[in-house]
C-alpha cells in the first residue's frame, strides 16, 4: 500500500494521523472518495451523500478519538441535519429526522464525519441488499453477487474503502451476514448494549446496532465508544459495558464449542473448509476445542420470523402517510392509509407485514405468537447450556458464500433460511461477531462467525483478532495489521 | 314487561403529573396546537418510549387507597388500531399484567353508605384530538393536535355492579372527588380529564345471567351518565317488549340532544392484536415503592366523613359538605384543631365562608389564604364570648375577603368591640322605649315576643355593636321599671 493510500489505513492509524496533523480530517473524510470513485458507480453501497455536508462535518468535527474518521451509517439510523433517513423505501422519501440517533450522538461527539448513509433492504427486511427503493447494492468482490444484507451498503462500502469503519442493524444477522458476504469484521452486540434510540425499529426484542471494521482493533474501538446505558431506551442495560481494551490479549486458556452436526449438511465446502482453519488458528494460538452436538432449538427460523414479522407489522403500522413521507391522493383517511401504504411499501415489507399482522390476529395470537415466545425461551436456555461447556462457539455465519443476484429474490422461503445460523443470537440476545478470513479460491471472501454469552465481546474481539493474524498473536504487535484482502475489479 | 339494567363503566383519568407518559414534553392543557411535541409523542420514526414514573405514583395512590391489589411487575402491551390522532398507529397501554387489580370505591348515595367493586386500574397514553369537518375551498380538511398524544392516562374498570343510572353518576362523582382529593388530577370532566364509557345490558330480575351488551362511550359529565344510560336502558326494554334482540354495538352518545348514535356495529369490532410492548421492560414495582406511596396517602375522604360523624358529632349532611374537597375538609379540621368547637366551626364553613368562596368566585385555595383558619378560628371565639357581635363578625368577613387583613386589625379599626357597658346603652335603650310606645304597650300586655323587635331597635341604633344579652337585661329592667 502506498503511502499516500489513506483511505486504505485502520481508523485508529487514520485517527492518529489526522490528531498528529499529517493530514486533515477533511482530506481523511475525502480519501475514502478517492476509493469510492473506482467503486461506487459500479457496487452502489451509498444511499445519501453530499460532499459540502460531510466537508462541513469534518472541518467541524471536535477532538476526540475518531476525529476525521470517515464512518458509513445505515439508511435506517435518524441523523440531523445532514442526510435524510428513508429505510431505503418509497415511504420515507426525502424524510429527515429532527434528531440524531444516540450511537451517531456519540459517533459524532468521538470526533467522527459520517460521510453518507448506506443503502439496505427497505426497513432492514431482507438478506441480500435488493430490497431497496434505490436498487440494489452489490459486492464488490464479485458485482454479479449480492453484498448481502440487510445492512449491504455499509458492509460493501468498508470493504471497498469509502470508510474504515461503519454501523449497521442486526435483527436476525443484517451486520453479521453482509460482513462475511464482504470479507470485513461485523459485530451484533449484547441486545441492550448499544441505544436503539434513533434506529427505525424492525423487529423491537432483536434489532441492536451493529458495527463494520475491516480490523478487529477497530470494532474494539468503535465499541468502547457506542455501547452504554441510554436513557432514552429502556431497553439498554444501565451497568457499564464490558471492557474491550484487551481485544489483543490472545486466546490462551479460552475453551470454542465445536457443534459440528450443524454444519454436516446443507453447508457449501468453502464456509466448511473456514471452520476447519479457523478452529486450527485458535488452536494454535492456545484456545481449546469442545466438541459438542447443538441443536439450537429445531423451529429458530420459524421463531424468529413469527417474532420479528409481529413486532414489524406494528412497528410500521406509523408509516400512514399522515404526520411524514408521501401522503397519496385520497378523500377520506382510510384511503388515505390504504393508499400511502401500498404505494410506499415493497413487497418484502407487505409481506412481513402481514405475516406479523396474521401472527398477532385474534384467534392466532396463541397459537403463533405465544408459541414463538416459549420457543425463544427455550432457545435462550439452550444458548445458555452450551456456554456452560465453553468461552465461545464457532459457527457459520451463512451456510454459503455471496450468492447471486436475483438467486433468492423469487423464493421468500430460501432467503428466510439463509439467516440459519444468525438469527440464534438475535433470539438469545447474545453477541455475535463475524470475522473474515481471507478469500475462497472463487475470490469470494469467507467468514466464520464467533457466538459468546451475554457481555462476551472482550472474548469474541479476542478470539477474532487471533483469527485475523491467523494464530500468531503472540509474536506480533498491537499495532500489528494484517493486510486486507482488498477486493480486484472484475 | 320489568327489566334489570346491569351496568359497568370504564372510566379514564388524565393524570396532571408536568411531564408526558413517555416523554419529557408538558403534558399541560392549552397550549397553542402542536407545541408540546417531541419525536416520541409524535411517533417519529426511531423514537422510544420511558416510562413517567410520577404517573406509575399517581397510579399507585389511588390503587392504594381504593384497595387494590398491587402487582410487582406489570407489563405494558399495545393496543393496535389506525387512527390519525394515534401517532404510532398503536397505544401503549396495560393488557393482561394490569398494575392494580381488585379494590372498591365507596359512595355514599341517598345517606346510604355503598362500595363499588374494580376490575382493575391500568396506565396508558392518551391520544391526540382530531379537528373536523373543516373545509379550505371544496375540499373536507381535518386537523390533528397532538398536544395530548401522550399524555398519561389511568384507566378503571368497575365491575358491572351497577343497576341504576344515578349509581353510576354516584360514582362518578366519587371518583373525581377521590382523583382531585389526591391531587392526581384536575379531574375536569369539560376539559376531558375524566372520561367515562359505559356497558349495559338488560335481563329479568332475579336472572343470574346476562343480556347482550351495548357500549355506550362519550359520557362526559355527570347528567350525561345518568341521561344517557337512561336513554339506552329505555331503548333497549322497548327492543325487548317488542320482542327484539339486543345486538351487540358501540353507541355515541350525544349529550346535546339527548340521542344515541350507532358507532360501529359487532361485525365492525376492531382486533386490537395486543402485544407485549417490547421497547419497555416489565414495570417493577417493589414492596418498598409501595410503602412510600401508602406513608404518604392522605385520610381518604369516605372515612373523613365517618370520622365527622362519629367522633365529632357533626351530622351526615355537615360531613359531606365539608368532605367534598380537600382544602374545605383540612380549612375545617385547623379551625377546629385551633381549638372551635367542631359543630359551630361546621356552621361557619358551610355558611359564611362557603357563601363568601361562591358569591366572589374564589378557589377555597385562595379562600384560605385570605382567611387563614386560626383567624376564623378567633374570629369565632370573639362572637362565642361577646366581644364582638355576629353582626359585626359578618362585616369583618365581609372585608377580609374583600381585601384581605387580619380580622383582629379590622375588628380595632372599626371600633367593633361589642358595647356592653349600662351606662352606655341605657340612653339607647331608653330612646327606643320612648319611640316604640306600641309594642311597649304589646310587651305590657304579655306579648313577650315584642321583646326581640325592642332588641333589634336597639342594635340598629348601635350600628350593630350593642351586645344583645346586655341589651336584654336592660330593656327588661326598664320595663319592669317603667311599670
Amino acid at each position: 500500500m502506498s503511502a499516500n493510500r489513506w483511505w486504505g489505513r485502520p481508523a485508529t492509524t487514520l485517527a492518529a494521523c489526522v490528531a498528529r496533523g499529517e493530514l486533515s480530517a477533511e482530506q481523511a473524510v475525502e480519501s475514502g472518495w478517492e476509493a469510492a470513485s473506482t467503486w461506487e458507480g459500479d457496487v452502489h453501497a451509498v444511499a445519501h451523500a453530499d460532499a459540502t455536508v460531510r466537508a462541513r462535518a469534518a472541518r467541524t468535527a471536535p477532538p476526540g478519538p475518531l476525529r476525521g474518521v470517515p464512518v458509513i451509517v445505515k439508511d435506517n439510523l435518524c441523523t440531523a441535519g445532514d442526510y435524510p433517513t428513508t429505510c431505503g423505501s418509497r415511504i420515507l422519501a426525502g424524510y429527515r429526522a429532527p434528531y440524531d440517533a444516540t450511537v451517531i450522538r456519540r459517533l459524532r461527539a468521538a470526533g467522527a464525519v459520517l460521510t453518507a448513509k448506506g443503502n439496505m433492504d427497505e426497513f432492514a427486511m431482507g438478506s441480500s441488499t435488493e430490497f431497496s427503493c434505490y436498487g440494489p447494492t452489490r459486492n464488490p468482490y464479485d458485482l454479479t453477487r449480492v453484498p448481502g444484507g440487510s445492512s449491504g451498503g455499509p458492509a460493501a462500502a468498508v470493504a471497498y474503502g469509502l470508510a474504515p469503519l461503519g454501523l449497521g442493524s442486526d435483527t436476525g444477522g443484517s451486520v453479521r451476514q453482509p460482513a462475511a458476504f464482504c470479507g470485513v469484521f461485523g459485530l451484533k452486540p449484547t441486545y441492550g448494549r448499544l441505544s436503539r434510540y434513533g434506529l427505525v425499529a424492525f423487529g423491537s426484542s432483536l434489532d441492536q446496532v451493529g458495527l463494520f471494521a475491516r480490523h478487529a482493533g477497530d470494532v474494539a474501538l468503535l465499541y468502547s465508544l457506542l455501547a452504554g446505558p441510554d436513557l432514552r431506551d429502556a431497553t439498554t442495560r444501565a451497568s457499564p459495558p464490558p471492557d474491550v481494551s484487551a481485544w489483543d490479549r490472545g486466546v490462551k486458556g479460552l475453551s470454542f464449542g465445536w457443534p459440528e452436526n450443524l454444519w454436516r449438511e446443507g453447508v457449501e465446502p468453502e464456509v466448511v473448509a473456514a471452520l476447519e482453519e479457523a478452529a486450527a488458528c485458535l488452536e494454535r494460538a492456545g484456545a481449546r476445542r469442545v466438541a459438542f452436538d447443538f441443536l439450537p432449538g429445531t423451529y429458530a427460523v420459524a421463531t424468529y420470523y413469527l417474532v420479528a414479522t409481529a413486532e414489524a407489522s406494528s412497528n410500521l403500522a406509523r408509516f400512514d402517510g399522515v404526520r411524514y413521507g408521501p401522503r397519496a391522493p385520497s378523500t377520506d383517511v382510510w384511503s388515505l392509509y390504504v393508499r400511502s401504504r401500498s404505494q410506499g411499501f415493497g413487497p418484502e415489507v407487505k409481506r412481513r407485514i402481514l405475516l406479523g399482522t396474521y401472527a398477532l390476529s385474534a384467534g392466532y395470537y396463541d397459537a403463533f405468537y405465544l408459541k414463538a415466545q416459549r420457543a425463544r425461551t427455550r432457545i435462550r436456555r439452550e444458548y445458555q447450556a452450551a456456554f456452560g461447556r465453553c468461552d465461545f462457539m464457532l459457527l457459520p455465519v451463512a451456510p454459503t458464500l455471496a450468492f447471486r443476484l436475483g438467486e433468492k429474490t423469487t423464493d421468500p422461503l430460501a432467503m428466510y433460511l439463509s439467516d440459519i445460523f444468525t438469527i440464534g443470537a438475535n433470539l438469545a440476545g447474545i453477541p455475535g461477531l463475524a470475522v473474515p478470513l481471507g478469500l475462497a479460491g472463487s475470490g469470494l471472501p469467507r467468514a466464520v462467525q464467533l457466538v459468546g454469552p451475554e457481555d462476551s465481546e472482550p472474548t469474541l474481539l479476542r478470539a477474532g483478532r487471533a483469527l485475523e493474524v491467523r494464530g500468531e498473536v503472540a509474536r506480533l504487535g498491537r499495532e500489528h495489521e494484517t493486510e486486507f484482502p482488498w477486493p480486484m475489479k472484475r | 314487561m320489568a327489566h334489570e339494567a346491569v351496568i359497568g363503566l370504564e372510566c379514564h383519568i388524565q393524570l396532571a403529573t408536568r411531564s408526558k407518559m413517555f416523554c419529557e414534553c408538558p403534558a399541560e392543557f392549552g397550549a397553542s396546537p402542536n407545541s408540546n411535541v417531541c419525536p416520541v409523542c409524535l411517533g417519529l420514526p426511531g423514537a422510544l418510549p420511558v416510562v413517567n414514573r410520577a404517573a406509575i405514583d399517581a397510579a399507585l395512590q389511588l390503587g392504594l387507597v381504593l384497595g387494590c391489589t398491587i402487582r410487582e411487575a406489570s407489563v405494558f402491551a399495545r393496543k393496535n388500531y389506525f387512527y390519525p390522532d394515534m401517532p404510532k398507529n398503536y397505544q401503549i397501554t396495560q393488557y393482561d399484567r394490569p398494575l392494580c387489580e381488585g379494590g372498591a370505591l365507596p359512595v355514599r348515595l341517598c345517606e346510604t353508605a355503598r362500595s363499588f367493586p374494580l376490575i382493575r386500574i391500568h396506565v396508558e397514553e392518551d391520544t391526540g384530538k382530531s379537528f373536523h369537518p373543516e373545509r379550505t375551498g371544496d375540499r373536507p380538511v381535518s386537523r390533528v393536535d397532538f398536544n395530548r398524544a401522550g399524555v398519561p392516562l389511568l384507566e378503571l374498570v368497575t365491575e358491572p355492579a351497577f343497576r341504576q343510572p344515578e349509581e353510576c353518576g354516584a360514582f362518578l362523582a366519587g371518583l373525581r372527588r377521590l382523583a382531585r382529593w389526591l391531587k392526581i388530577s384536575d379531574g375536569d370532566m369539560e376539559k376531558g380529564h375524566l372520561r367515562c364509557d359505559a356497558n349495559v345490558s338488560l335481563r329479568p330480575p332475579g336472572s343470574a345471567s346476562l343480556g347482550t351488551k351495548t357500549e355506550i362511550k362519550n359520557l362526559n359529565s355527570i347528567k350525561g351518565v345518568e341521561k344517557g344510560l337512561t336513554a339506552e336502558i329505555a331503548r333497549q326494554a322497548a327492543v325487548l317488549d317488542a320482542g327484539g334482540r339486543i345486538e351487540q354495538a358501540t353507541l355515541l352518545y350525544d349529550a346535546d340532544h339527548d340521542k344515541l348514535a350507532v358507532m360501529r356495529s359487532k361485525e365492525y369490532a376492531h382486533d386490537y392484536r395486543y402485544f407485549p410492548e417490547p421497547d419497555l421492560p416489565q414495570l417493577t414495582v417493589d414492596a418498598a415503592w409501595v410503602e412510600e406511596v401508602r406513608g404518604r396517602l392522605p385520610e381518604p375522604p369516605w372515612t373523613r366523613e365517618d370520622r365527622y360523624v362519629d367522633h365529632l358529632g357533626l351530622p351526615a349532611y355537615d360531613a359531606a359538605i365539608l368532605c367534598e374537597t380537600r382544602e374545605r375538609s383540612d380549612y375545617f379540621e385547623a379551625v377546629v384543631g385551633a381549638g372551635t368547637d367542631a359543630k359551630r366551626a361546621s356552621n361557619w364553613v358551610m355558611t359564611e365562608v362557603l357563601r363568601h368562596v361562591n358569591a366572589r368566585g374564589l378557589s377555597e385555595r385562595e379562600a384560605a389564604l385570605r382567611l387563614p383558619a386560626k383567624s376564623l378560628a378567633v374570629l369565632i371565639g370573639a362572637t362565642e364570648s361577646g366581644r364582638i357581635t355576629s353582626a359585626s363578625a359578618k362585616e369583618v368577613l365581609e372585608e377580609v375577603f374583600e381585601k384581605g387583613g387580619d380580622p383582629e386589625a379590622v375588628i380595632a379599626a372599626r371600633g367593633l368591640v361589642a358595647r356592653s357597658s349600662p351606662e352606655e346603652l341605657l340612653p339607647l335603650v331608653r330612646e327606643v322605649l320612648a319611640e316604640n310606645p306600641g309594642p311597649v304597650a304589646q310587651f305590657r300586655g304579655g306579648k313577650q315576643a315584642t321583646l326581640g323587635f325592642l332588641v333589634g331597635q336597639v342594635m340598629k341604633k348601635s350600628g350593630g355593636r350593642a351586645a344583645p344579652q346586655v341589651v336584654q337585661e336592660l330593656l327588661r329592667a326598664e320595663l319592669g321599671a317603667l311599670r
